[in-house]
């Protein structure tokens, strides 16, 4: 009873870390960026000012659109919520944790991925088509990237369970794996896709030919587009959180150890999340946006990585 | 049951002569509609209360009675079978036969697929597989007198021959100890010839189901059909065949089998589900998309058998539990889904008069009920949580993933490379069933017909709802669906074996990855109420109209209320990223960019031909060979008459010294 | 004997396998000087390899392979490879686009060969020793697999070294080598020499591409 009380009270605790980080970690991505290229750049929390003033604004429909435009960002956001709630961040063993299987993680991003395809498509204009086309087509090499990842990490950890997975991995007895190096390269170019990243897609760009992520929302406005901002702010999150749960394990508070070992698994999880965000603004800025075509091979690449540690994994274990 | 299932097979027959004759044009579908539900309702009484004795029927061969059974693989199935067959009927019924030889074959069609499944000898499977064959050819070529469809037609006569003749040359191989089941179990057939009969079943059964090399036909032929039929053959008859390979291979081979027997099953799957995958993103008729998609989704059951075989080798029986039930789950979920799609691409072709989706466009306004299902099926079919697609995938990953278990290193190098391939399907999917939506139901439409296209009533909505209930139901219920079928993972695995439930989660026992439809589906559901509700609850502002803004372009002029059709993303426009990147696997390309010329106001065009590399492989070396065997046959012709008086005692002398030979053996 | 968890096993077995994605990077690059860069890194991969196999096994000739990988392989040669790409005109220091995702393939395919190999063929080894062994044996097939998908003369000499670097990691990984000293130097050798072969070629094709038949046979390159 005890448990339950106390893997519910972390699991609510986490939602409301990771739903306050969200916003914070995009906006200090973007301020990280700002002063590396020497500007001052917009206040961290610029993202939030935006999103609550955004949700006060009147939505303009385009005429062709349906219930679809009305009706996928809930989809979307609650989809991607239920995938933040199901990755582990200052506490493992939350409510959630049996079914935070890695595949249904997957799935879930998937399913909100469609729905901005569909929303991208549903105005009828010829740059959301386009947008969600290669948002598919990026899908199609990232996915078995993050299929063949999942495998290591099963094969490591004997479930692809990520609760399971972080709190093996916490314990360290795993020692150092080329398999997991390659791993992490495959996943860091998976989320830099995910999440329409520089060298894949640039977040603040508004030029049409070269837009993936913002062309299929080009005519979404109001809340509409203060809960697709939402969405990708929290989808960044949830890929952070993914890797800092996986490859920087350590710290993270078992949900019976107690509320002080929770306060310094929440520090520690907001120095991870912190150091996980400048990192990804020094590697944006420190990179050039790759064409269009050129992005099935470096994510291709990261598929192929992936595969190489899956079989670097299986004779390491075969052999010990 | 087994009365039950001949009255069935009784009445089904009955339809065909009144169809023949011209009589009933809604009695014969809504007949075989009533026949399906009561062969869904057997299968499932089957399931729930066990298997039914095998018994001979009173006609037969000379050699001896017709046997039948109902076990739990042939009830599955027959379920399998009725979940598409029901709404289909109840379709045809809306639409009604296009002519009398449909109207016939159309019941024909159906009992040739039951009597695949309730033989219980060699001989009557393989008389009901060809029955099933023939039907089918007769149902494509009867809509289409000449032109493509016919060539259509007689391609998929051509393998339906060539898939009859292998089947009949593994059975014999399987039956040397007896026409009967049961006496095919007792003698399973040892090296050699288990080999041979592994590669005859394979070829015979995987081109029916369309298993590459052998798949050139599906996407050609499953269109050409009229829609029910189509529906049939996609969602039941590719499962027939691959019923036919689990007969064969699990059951009737015996349990003894060596595990590489798996290996040929997981290449040709996991190739066949990407080959599916790409063309599905690249063709230009909505029927042929939902076809190639078939192609996808019978690799991954494929696919998963052969990981079953691979694990059942190495005396793993959980894991070959967890894969059969993978294989079985996505059968009866792609017959849910592929069911629903297909009719709703009948019914757009119906309603807007079209299915090229460069004719359609925007159907959401006109047609809500389609729409939505359509959003259902393709949601399942692009594998997404919560619906069903998802769960049975989900098994199918995780077998993949658990194949690391076998402690082998060319099985786990081979399944990696299988989960990467299967990854990258599921993934093209959801790509081709986005374009699927995305331009026949949503955006602006492209025509005047499809602008005021009529959405679907009465039978036919209720064929579409039935239909798209079954897929919602597949859903949720998945793991009490496959527990139906643990009768089948006991039988054919061994005692140990039973399917990865644990109430209403689909559970891997050792592994402890779990799926949990139910929780998924309510999070899902509440988490987005509850944005909506907040969103909502202060008297949010309600949204204003206007035209679209996309990047400053003009709103439409008045002579065209819809816009200019060109600035929507065409079909060839939406799969050109896919194409590019990945089309070269499976199409051989050719592509011709016209520039308009400088100053001049018409548009430039790209030009994009693209041919299955089977093809070109496969099918025009054969037709080189068939018009070199031609000719050399006409020089047969000018032979002497001593000639032909030697090749006659030649072929006599022959044929005794193989009498002679097989008597000294 | 050494396995997962401990040091000496899992700094090797990083070290080998940071080679093996120094690699695929190889493989997968476009421009000459990254290439060569990335020739660099492995170079001086091999020699913190050499150096902690030297280490662990208290054998100091291995330092000095390592000393000799450091000082040839890690900055010698690419200094004189970066040297010879600077003087290339511009369109030569890429490589045509295209072909490099079935080269990566194939080079996944090479390393599931690779291990295929090796793993029933060593048994009764050490675990570090097969899984060095497998790797060393990929970074070979990697290199000889550049020679064969790339067009440029200095992208063979990378791929020529990447088959060294190969031999030499398996060399050094296996416990009482005592060729390893000479096998290195020999190998040095070896690079000395094509990379004198590379300088006529370079030259060569300076005089030839003012030949139009020479053009005509380098069609397929420029695209």
């Amino acid at each position: 009873m005890m448990a339950t009380f106390l893997a519910l009270l972390t699991q609510i605790l986490h939602a409301a870390l990771i739903l306050a980080a969200a916003p914070l970690v995009v906006g200090g991505v973007r301020w990280v960026k700002a002063r590396l290229l020497g500007r001052r750049g917009p206040h961290p929390l610029q993202p939030l000012r935006d999103l609550l003033k955004l949700l006060r604004k009147r939505p303009v429909l385009a005429d062709g659109s349906s219930v679809v435009t009305r009706a996928t960002p809930y989809v979307a956001l609650a989809a991607t919520l239920l995938a933040a709630l199901l990755v582990p961040g200052f506490a493992q063993g939350m409510a959630l944790a049996p079914v935070a299987d890695l595949i249904l993680i997957a799935g879930l991003l998937a399913l909100a991925r469609m729905a901005l395809a569909l929303a991208g498509h549903d105005a009828g204009t010829a740059f959301g088509g386009l947008g969600a086309a290669r948002e598919m087509t990026f899908a199609a090499f990232a996915e078995p990237a993050l299929l063949a990842s999942v495998l290591v990490l099963a094969v490591l950890a004997g479930s692809s369970n990520l609760d399971a997975i972080a709190a093996l991995f916490r314990e360290g007895s795993l020692g150092i794996r080329v398999s997991l190096l390659f791993v992490l390269l495959a996943l860091m170019a998976v989320a830099l896709a995910e999440n329409a990243r520089v060298p894949v897609d640039n977040p603040a760009t508004h030029l049409e030919l070269t837009m993936v992520h913002e062309a299929m929302l080009l005519d979404a406005s109001g809340r509409h587009l203060a809960l697709w901002e939402a969405q990708a702010a929290l989808k960044l999150t949830v890929w952070l959180a993914l890797l800092a749960a996986i490859f920087l394990p350590f710290g993270a508070a078992p949900v019976g150890a107690g509320p002080i070992a929770w306060v310094v698994g929440a520090v520690l999880w907001a120095a991870k999340m912190a150091l996980l965000a400048v990192a990804l603004a020094v590697f944006e800025t420190s990179i050039a946006k790759m064409r269009v075509f050129r992005v099935p091979e470096f994510l291709g690449a990261a598929l192929l990585l992936a595969l190489l540690a899956a079989a670097l994994v299986f004779i390491t274990t075969g052999l010990a | 049951m087994l009365t039950l299932l001949g009255l069935g097979l009784l009445a089904l027959a009955v339809l065909a002569g009144l169809g023949a004759a011209g009589l009933g044009r809604r009695l014969v579908p809504l007949g075989a509609a009533a026949v399906a539900a009561v062969l869904g309702a057997v299968a499932m009484a089957t399931l729930a209360l066990g298997p039914v004795e095998e018994a001979a029927l009173a006609l037969g061969p000379p050699w001896g009675p017709a046997l039948v059974a109902l076990d739990a693989l042939s009830a599955w199935f027959l379920l399998v079978l009725a979940v598409v067959a029901l709404p289909a009927a109840l379709f045809a019924a809306a639409t009604g036969p296009s002519s009398r030889a449909e109207a016939a074959a159309f019941p024909l069609f159906l009992a040739a697929m039951v009597l695949v499944l309730l033989a219980a000898d060699a001989f009557t499977l393989l008389l009901g597989f060809e029955a099933m064959s023939l039907a089918s050819w007769a149902l494509v070529a009867a809509r289409h007198p000449s032109g493509r469809g016919r060539r259509a037609a007689r391609l998929y006569f051509g393998f339906a021959a060539f898939s009859g003749l292998c089947l009949i040359a593994g059975f014999a191989l399987l039956s040397a100890p007896g026409m009967g089941f049961s006496e095919m179990r007792a003698a399973p057939p040892e090296g050699w010839r288990g080999t041979l009969a592994l590669v005859l079943i394979l070829l015979g059964a995987g081109s029916k189901a369309g298993l590459l090399p052998f798949h050139l036909w599906l996407p050609l032929a499953h269109p050409a059909a009229a829609t029910p039929v189509s529906a049939l053959m996609s969602g039941a008859m590719v499962k027939i065949a691959l019923y036919v390979l689990v007969r064969a291979l699990f059951d009737l081979a015996g349990a003894a089998q060596p595990g590489w027997w798996g290996a040929p099953l997981v290449v040709l799957g996991a190739a066949t589900a990407l080959w599916g995958a790409i063309r599905a993103n690249v063709e230009t008729d909505i029927k042929a998309i939902l076809a190639c998609s078939t192609l996808e989704n019978v690799g991954l059951i494929t696919l998963a058998l052969g990981l079953a075989l691979v694990f059942r080798g190495a005396d793993l029986a959980p894991l070959a539990a967890l894969a059969l039930s993978a294989a079985l789950l996505h059968a009866l979920v792609h017959a849910g889904f592929k069911g629903l799609l297909f009719l709703v691409a009948g019914a757009v072709a119906e309603q807007a008069g079209s299915r090229d989706p460069d004719r359609l466009g925007g159907l959401i306004h006109r047609m809500p009920w389609v729409a939505g299902l359509a959003m259902l099926g393709a949601a399942s079919a692009a594998a997404l949580p919560p619906f069903s697609g998802f769960a049975s995938e989900w098994l199918v990953l995780q077998a993949l993933i658990q194949s690391w278990r076998v402690a082998e290193l060319p099985v786990q190098l081979l399944s990696a490379a299988a989960l990467v391939t299967a990854g990258m399907a599921l993934a093209l999917a959801a790509a081709a069933m986005l374009r699927f939506v995305g331009l026949v139901f949503l955006g602006r439409p492209r025509t005047p017909r499809a602008a005021g296209a009529l959405d679907v009533t009465g039978l036919m909505r209720a064929a579409l709802v039935v239909a798209g209930a079954v897929c919602a139901a597949l859903a949720l219920l998945a793991a009490p669906a496959l527990g139906l079928a643990g009768g089948i993972v006991t039988g054919l695995l061994g005692e140990g074996a039973a399917p990865p439930i644990a109430g209403l989660d689909l559970m891997l026992g050792e592994a402890g990855a779990r799926y949990a439809p139910w929780a998924v589906t309510a999070l899902l559901a509440g988490l987005a109420l509850a944005l909506w509700y907040g969103l909502h609850r202060k008297g949010a502002p309600e949204p204003r109209r206007s035209p679209a803004w996309d990047c400053g372009f003009l709103p439409p002029p008045p002579d065209l209320p819809f816009g200019d059709p060109l600035t929507q993303p065409s079909a060839a426009g939406a799969a050109q990223p896919i194409r590019r990147a990945l089309g070269g696997l499976a199409l051989a390309q050719r592509e011709a960019h016209h520039p308009a010329a400088p100053g001049s106001a018409t548009p430039a065009r790209l030009r994009v031909e693209a041919r299955d590399h089977g093809f070109v492989a496969l099918l025009w070396p054969l037709g080189r060979l068939r018009r070199l065997a031609g000719h050399q046959a006409e020089r047969l012709r000018g032979l002497p008459l001593s000639a032909y008086l030697a090749l006659a005692l030649g072929t006599l002398v022959l044929l005794l010294a193989l009498l002679a030979w097989g008597a000294v053996a | 004997m050494t396995g997962p968890g401990d040091i000496a096993y899992d700094v090797a077995h990083l070290l080998g396998g940071a080679m093996l994605l120094v690699g695929f990077v190889m493989l997968g690059q476009r421009r000459i000087g990254a290439l060569i860069a990335a020739l660099a890194a492995q170079g001086v991969l091999l020699a913190l390899a050499a150096f902690w196999q030297g280490h662990v096994q208290a054998a100091p000739q291995l330092y000095l392979t390592g000393l000799i990988a450091l000082l040839a392989k890690g900055i010698a040669i690419p200094l004189v490879l970066h040297r010879l790409a600077g003087e290339l005109p511009p369109p030569l220091r890429t490589e045509a686009p295209g072909r490099m995702g079935a080269g990566l393939v194939l080079g996944v395919g090479l390393v599931g060969l690779a291990m295929l190999v090796v793993v029933p063929a060593t048994t009764g080894a050490g675990a570090l020793a097969r899984v060095d062994l497998s790797m060393a044996l990929s970074i070979l097939l990697l290199g000889a697999l550049m020679m064969v998908t790339r067009r440029s003369a200095l992208a063979h000499v990378a791929g020529l070294l990447t088959i060294e670097n190969g031999l030499i990691l398996a060399a050094v990984g296996v416990a009482g080598m005592p060729l390893v000293v000479e096998l290195s130097a020999g190998g040095l050798v070896l690079v000395v020499a094509l990379i004198a072969g590379v300088f006529a070629r370079q030259m060569r094709e300076r005089f030839a591409s003012l030949d139009p038949g020479v053009l005509d046979r380098h069609r397929g390159e420029g695209r």
